[in-house]
């Protein structure tokens, strides 16, 4: 296939501090080819949104540094690309949403101004073509009285229109790639609801690849076309939603699928992985997910396995004999 | 907003008449008699008698407050012991060669403060950074009166670049309209002397605007750290925006509020009359006006200038206050 448009490769990212490097992404591979939604899963900690800000040159640095790996996107190696190569790109070609509707948009901006701005900067409309499209992305995202909202200001909106003018700015200038950082986290279930099938709905009309950064399953099994499960820095499984959620291979995956709550399900208590992330950087011998998992084998403790496989991977030696 | 305003300077009444009760008791609350000061120590006690009566000062003390309050509100600010001539009218080229001075220190501090308050926070743990908040430091805790001293001993004598005293040059003296005089010689078209003017500004209103700048360079740092890690900067950065762009824009509109207020007081404390400064370089403001009644023990000056200087004050934060609206809209004026 070759309509890849991101294509992300043994990146390894790291923090420096006082107590030395901490390695919070540590070599992971993916793809997102055109239309596609990529979920991208995985506990707190597990490297989710360091990721996706190493890919927007967003790492808050000092003391964040890409240390290795490479990030293509089209054919272009972005991951040391200038800070002006870099802000052609952001939002025009990939555009973020973050977690925190309530705090994302700037508070003393009307949502015009700032809506309008993130057109103004990849383009050159006319006062009133702004105008206008403006109105036409808010109607998109579903927000009623376009026109009136441009002159609000955010603290005027609920979070839920919040995040629907964050979408909307995201995606004014039509991206080929939307960074999704758990864009619903922050929202109660009925509006979650609504916000992914407008994501859905966008990603069907414009074609726009979504990463979708989530800890919740259900989101993927919901929007995703593909999955693929980060562990502690790492990428451990990878695959189609209905391969990932119909036969999961990798431990830690079966963990995660077990702990979802089910209605029929008569039982008392919730299934839980026991222990927690280790800390990055702390296990360097290994399978990372060994001190956890319920199969470890005398090799897991020995030697690290490789994500192995064709359309379905996976890093488990269960599955590798 | 309107509305909003109205109410403010309302509620503008109580503060100034309760300012009026407290300069009016603290010049009683002062020892010395005023008949005593005018006619001298060898005065008899009839002449005293006779004096404090047509003054007014053997009334019960409200009866003197109300009169007082009464001459007030009818522009009367009494008459100086020392000169004769009424306050109102003697007070007002003190205040505009104050109000002159303030306003370009103002400009000075608002300018460097905040500018250095954001390249050192835009900067954090830089160079650039250390060496900003070292400056603010010891701009902060230099005296004024050593500082500008300094300045007339560099500036003035070695260098003679330029003048170490006054408003204007005495042999080249400005012919007050207004009495602010930047703007005398502009409506005069006297442009060599408005340079000559702006010549005379420069060493004070250097050594007048170190602390300004220093205090409002640290508020500005603190306030724009806060603001540059918050989520929607991020959110600006993601959308492609340059930086310098976000950093004077986006954040500083943010980080306002608090500048905002630390300008206000110090432009309040500053038109206040800087003593120190007025004194070291012959300035003829309010500083200095007062300095020498208090000399005189010239009480109704004494009292008059600290009125019009806490007037100034309250006036300057009513400003302030309706300012703070227009950086951020959260803030409703009902």
């Amino acid at each position: 296939m070759n309509d890849t448009l991101l294509k992300v490769s043994g990146l390894r990212t790291s923090f420096f501090t006082d107590d030395g490097e901490i390695p919070a992404v540590n070599g992971i591979d993916f793809t997102v080819h055109e239309g596609e939604i990529l979920g991208l899963v995985g506990e707190s900690g597990c490297g989710k949104s360091v990721t996706s800000l190493s890919i927007m040159g967003l790492l808050p640095s000092p003391p964040g540094k890409i240390v290795g790996g490479h990030i293509f996107y089209k054919d272009e190696d972005i991951s040391h690309a200038k800070e002006s190569r870099m802000r052609q790109l952001r939002g025009n070609d990939i555009a973020m949403i973050f977690q925190e509707p309530m705090t994302s948009l700037n508070p003393v901006f009307t949502i015009g101004d700032q809506l309008k701005e993130a057109i103004r900067l990849h383009s050159h409309l006319s006062k009133k073509e702004l105008e206008e499209r403006s109105i036409e992305l808010l109607k998109q995202v579903g927000l009623p009285r376009a026109k009136e909202l441009l002159k609000e200001y955010p603290h005027e909106l609920s979070g839920g229109m919040r995040q629907r003018v964050m979408i909307a700015m995201a995606m004014s200038c039509n991206p080929k790639v939307l960074i999704a950082d758990e864009p619903t986290t922050a929202l109660d279930v009925t509006i979650q609801a609504q916000i992914l099938d407008l994501m859905v709905k966008l990603n069907k009309e414009t074609h726009t690849a979504i990463i979708m950064i989530t800890h919740d399953l259900g989101v993927v099994a919901q929007m995703c076309h593909r999955v693929a499960v980060m562990y502690s820095g790492k990428i451990v499984e990878e695959g189609t939603v209905k391969e990932i959620f119909n036969r999961p291979q990798h431990p830690y995956t079966k963990g995660l699928i077990e702990s979802i709550p089910d209605l029929h399900d008569k039982k008392d208590s919730l299934y839980t992985i026991k222990g927690s992330v280790p800390k990055p950087g702390s296990i360097t011998r290994g399978c990372l997910f060994a001190p956890r998992c319920e199969f470890v084998m005398d090799k897991c403790l020995e030697q690290t396995p490789e994500l192995l496989g064709e359309e379905h991977k996976s890093r488990c030696f269960l599955h590798q004999g | 907003m309107f509305y909003y305003s109205i109410k403010r300077l309302l509620m503008l009444i109580p503060v100034l008449l309760g300012m009026t009760l407290i300069v009016f008791a603290i010049i009683h609350a002062i020892p010395g008699n005023p008949a005593l000061t005018i006619l001298g120590t060898k005065a008899t006690p009839e002449a005293i008698h006779s004096l404090n009566r047509s003054l007014g000062l053997d009334n019960p003390w409200y009866i003197q407050y109300f009169s007082y309050l009464k001459d007030i509100l009818s522009g009367d600010l009494g008459t100086s012991i020392q000169t004769h001539t009424p306050i109102a009218s003697e007070i007002w080229p003190h205040l505009a060669a104050t109000i002159e001075l303030s306003f370009i220190a103002m400009i000075i501090a608002v300018f460097v403060g905040i500018n250095a308050g954001i390249i050192s926070a835009w900067k954090q743990n830089t160079v650039l950074d250390y060496t900003a908040m070292i400056l603010a430091l010891i701009g902060v805790s230099m005296p004024v009166f050593w500082l500008g001293l300094l300045e007339q001993w560099g500036f003035s004598i070695k260098l003679q670049w330029l003048p170490s005293i006054g408003r204007d040059d005495i042999r080249n003296s400005v012919d007050p309209i207004t009495n602010l005089y930047l703007l005398d010689t502009l409506l005069q078209g006297r442009f060599d002397q408005f340079w000559m003017v702006l010549r005379h500004l420069i060493l004070p209103s250097i050594a007048l605007a170190t602390i300004p700048t220093a205090i409002i360079a640290r508020m500005t740092r603190s306030s724009m750290l806060e603001v540059l890690k918050s989520d929607y900067i991020r959110t600006a950065k993601a959308k492609g925006q340059k930086m310098v762009w976000i950093v004077y824009k986006y954040a500083l509109k943010n980080a306002f509020i608090p500048i905002l207020t630390v300008i206000g007081l110090q432009t309040g404390l500053l038109l206040g009359g800087a003593i120190l400064t007025e004194t070291i370089f012959g300035w003829p403001g309010v500083g200095l006006y007062i300095y020498n009644a208090i000399q005189y023990r010239d009480y109704p000056v004494i009292q008059s200038g600290i009125l019009v200087i806490a007037f100034i004050f309250v006036m300057v934060n009513f400003v302030v206050d309706l300012l703070y609206g227009l950086f951020d809209p959260r803030i409703k004026y009902r």
